[in-house]
């Protein structure tokens, strides 16, 4: 069973007296212990969906479960204990951490909130919550400035890990951070993910680090999920024409001076999305059903799933594919 | 440039950001300037800029075109600067500004440095457009910065930036806040311009993949040094110095086993205040010997148009392939 659970997931955002649907009915899962990649570009509703997936913004339909239970939206009633063992870890962590506040005092403040270990024994698990993430035990008495961007954000984990969460959901948690330090935060992650049986959803814009860490990657476009499987098998034959695009314009540091693929064309606006598969006008193969009717996300086997009439039309039945569209 | 130091006042004393840095750059020709944050790539650009805050001390060469612009006077640095140099910064907001239409910035520029009366102003703007595939320039050009996506907003700074003509294009983490589609349409576009208007670009990046897409040489910086520079395959593909190789170590690398760690460097780059003595890499070196603490190892060259600023030289041999960094991958040319 997944621990996390995120079907047919719609957000809407109301502005000024229009509709912006930022996630189009999107089905993401993250096991016990599972590191699970979400990719796409700026704009394509991947934060909106970690938002989601956490109840930080309400959903207009689909469902999110958490270990069983409906995830519902924060409001003025306290959140249902159960709740704290799904965490969100923020981009940014010069702006999550209290930067008046001493580290040490400002993960007790976690233990204390939740009351999960007693008093006394607050300052060993602190301490241990440090430890957990690569700090000293010295960082315990200073405050988050005397910190570089990465060991910022090991605080923020630690914080998090102090609700002994069974999920957490990181939003961009590399970005801004340089190589060195990005692979150190990156093996933290994957070193608590397989220690702790801690499940991960990892958004993030940089494909090379979810393609060395995810277990699992789903790719999202303009607010649908288009391709999801095992990363590896993602990688080496994405099934989606985004996917392929997306992964062709890694540039790679090999001396070899290939200029990475361009993709032509901008993310279409979200408040018209072009009708049929919303990656259309943008993909190189597309064909008459691709205007038309909105192919869904459909199992092609070996764990994998993409929507694209390329791939439906090779793989299900005839009749069913022509029962859907009609060309 | 020609051991090119910088020193900004901080707290009452002198911190020095740039400690010596030399290379050039040809017509034509993408130099690639590597280094993680706060290794002195983006002051050593302003300096020659003249773009320095008040009370940085500047000392050394930097010559354009055969003329001194450490020592030259405000007002004559300010009319290269503006027409022949030009720079692109990370941030697209930065360079734009946001109260003022696209033709405007366009329009300006090359009215008070090419000369051009209003209508021909507008024809260069439009023809900036163009090159740098902004769609529907009329329109464009009565649009504000807000009104474009980010990836936009960076090809009109750079339309913006090559109004006038420059012989040389500074570009500053030009594509770090894009998507990798967008990025990879910028780089295609400085590849294009280098060729076709024999423009000669800085790229200042921390990613080594950008910098291995469209540099000719490249040099990595270190604590304000240059630690390495030559051919971008001989460097990227046999990393002399131990600070390179461990920079492409941490890189996630496509063909590496699931579950294998990334190779991380031990420690944080020091800040500008605590350089350490000698050569600035050596507490985090795995080749460190013990003049590595005691003497600055100067740039020397090695072979060919490479240089190295290390004495110990442990990859001196390394066959390319030796290291996972060296492998040689195969993939289709797009």
């Amino acid at each position: 069973m997944s621990a996390l659970e995120l079907r047919d997931v719609v957000v809407d955002y109301h502005r000024r007296g229009t509709t912006v649907r930022a996630v189009a009915g999107a089905s993401v899962s993250v096991g016990a212990g599972q590191i699970v990649g979400l990719v796409g570009e700026s704009g394509c509703g991947k934060s909106t969906l970690a938002r989601a997936a956490v109840g930080l913004v309400p959903t207009s339909g689909g469902s999110v479960t958490f270990e069983g239970r409906p995830v519902t939206p924060l409001s003025r009633k306290a959140r249902p204990r159960e709740l704290a063992r799904l965490q969100l870890v923020f981009q940014n962590p010069y702006s999550s951490l209290n930067p008046r506040r001493k580290v040490g005092a400002q993960l007790a403040d976690a233990l204390a909130t939740l009351d999960l270990v007693p008093r006394q024994a607050r300052a060993a698990r602190v301490r241990e919550l440090c430890e957990l993430v690569g700090l000293p035990p010295s960082a315990v008495d200073r405050y988050p400035h005397e910190f570089s961007g990465g060991q910022r954000q090991r605080i923020a984990v630690a914080r998090t890990l102090a609700a002994d969460p069974s999920v957490l959901v990181l939003d961009e948690p590399l970005a801004s951070l340089d190589a060195s330090a990005q692979a150190q935060l990156a093996n933290m992650l994957v070193d608590l993910a397989r220690r702790l049986e801690l499940g991960l959803l990892l958004i993030s814009h940089d494909l090379a680090i979810v393609r060395h860490v995810a277990d699992a990657v789903s790719v999202m476009y303009l607010g649908t999920i288009v391709e999801q499987g095992p990363t590896r098998a993602v990688w080496e034959e994405p099934l989606h024409p985004y996917s392929e695009k997306l992964i062709g314009a890694v540039p790679r540091a090999d001396g070899s001076g290939v200029l990475p693929t361009a993709l032509p064309g901008e993310v279409p606006d979200p408040t018209a999305p072009p009708p049929g598969c919303r990656f259309h006008p943008r993909c190189p193969y597309a064909f008459e059903p691709c205007g038309v009717d909105e192919p869904p996300l459909v199992p092609l086997g070996a764990g994998r799933e993409a929507a694209c009439w390329l791939r439906i039309g090779s793989k299900t039945s005839r009749e069913e594919t022509t029962r859907r569209v009609v060309w | 440039m020609d051991d090119l130091r910088v020193s900004l006042p901080a707290g009452g004393r002198d911190l020095t950001i740039v400690d010596g840095v030399d290379y050039r750059v040809e017509p034509g020709e993408v130099f690639g300037v590597a280094g993680e944050s706060g290794s002195g790539k983006t002051v050593s650009m302003l300096a020659l800029l003249g773009l320095l805050p008040e009370g940085a001390r500047v000392g050394g060469s930097v010559r354009f075109d055969g003329r001194e612009l450490l020592r030259m006077p405000r007002r004559r640095l300010r009319e290269i600067a503006g027409r022949d140099v030009a720079m692109v910064f990370q941030d697209p907001f930065t360079s734009l500004h946001p109260m003022l239409s696209i033709g405007k910035q366009l329009t300006e520029h090359v009215r008070r440095h090419l000369g051009l009366d209003r209508r021909r102003a507008e024809e260069r703007a439009l023809e900036l457009l163009r090159e740098v595939r902004i769609p529907d320039g009329r329109a464009a050009m009565r649009a504000y910065p807000h009104q474009f996506s980010g990836g936009m907003r960076q090809r009109i700074a750079i339309a913006v930036a090559l109004a006038c003509r420059p012989k040389l294009l500074i570009a500053d983490e030009p594509t770090t806040a894009l998507d990798v589609t967008v990025q990879a349409g910028i780089l295609h576009l400085l590849d294009r311009l280098r060729r076709e208007n024999e423009l000669a670009i800085v790229l200042i990046t921390h990613d080594l993949g950008v910098m291995s897409a469209v540099a000719d040489r490249v040099s990595i910086f270190y604590a304000g040094r240059v630690v390495e520079s030559g051919p971008r395959a001989d460097v990227l593909r046999a990393p002399r110095h131990p600070y390179t190789r461990a920079l492409l170590e941490a890189l996630p690398h496509p063909e590496a086993a699931r579950d294998q760690p990334l190779v991380a460097i031990a420690g944080a780059p020091p800040s500008p205040g605590a350089i350490p003595a000698g050569c600035a890499f050596h507490p985090r070196c795995a080749f460190a010997v013990e003049s590595c603490a005691r003497e600055v190892p100067p740039l020397v060259p090695v072979a060919g148009d490479r240089r190295l600023a290390c004495p110990v030289d442990p990859f001196a041999h390394a066959e390319p392939g030796s290291s996972k960094t060296n492998q040689v991958r195969e993939f289709p040319d797009v």
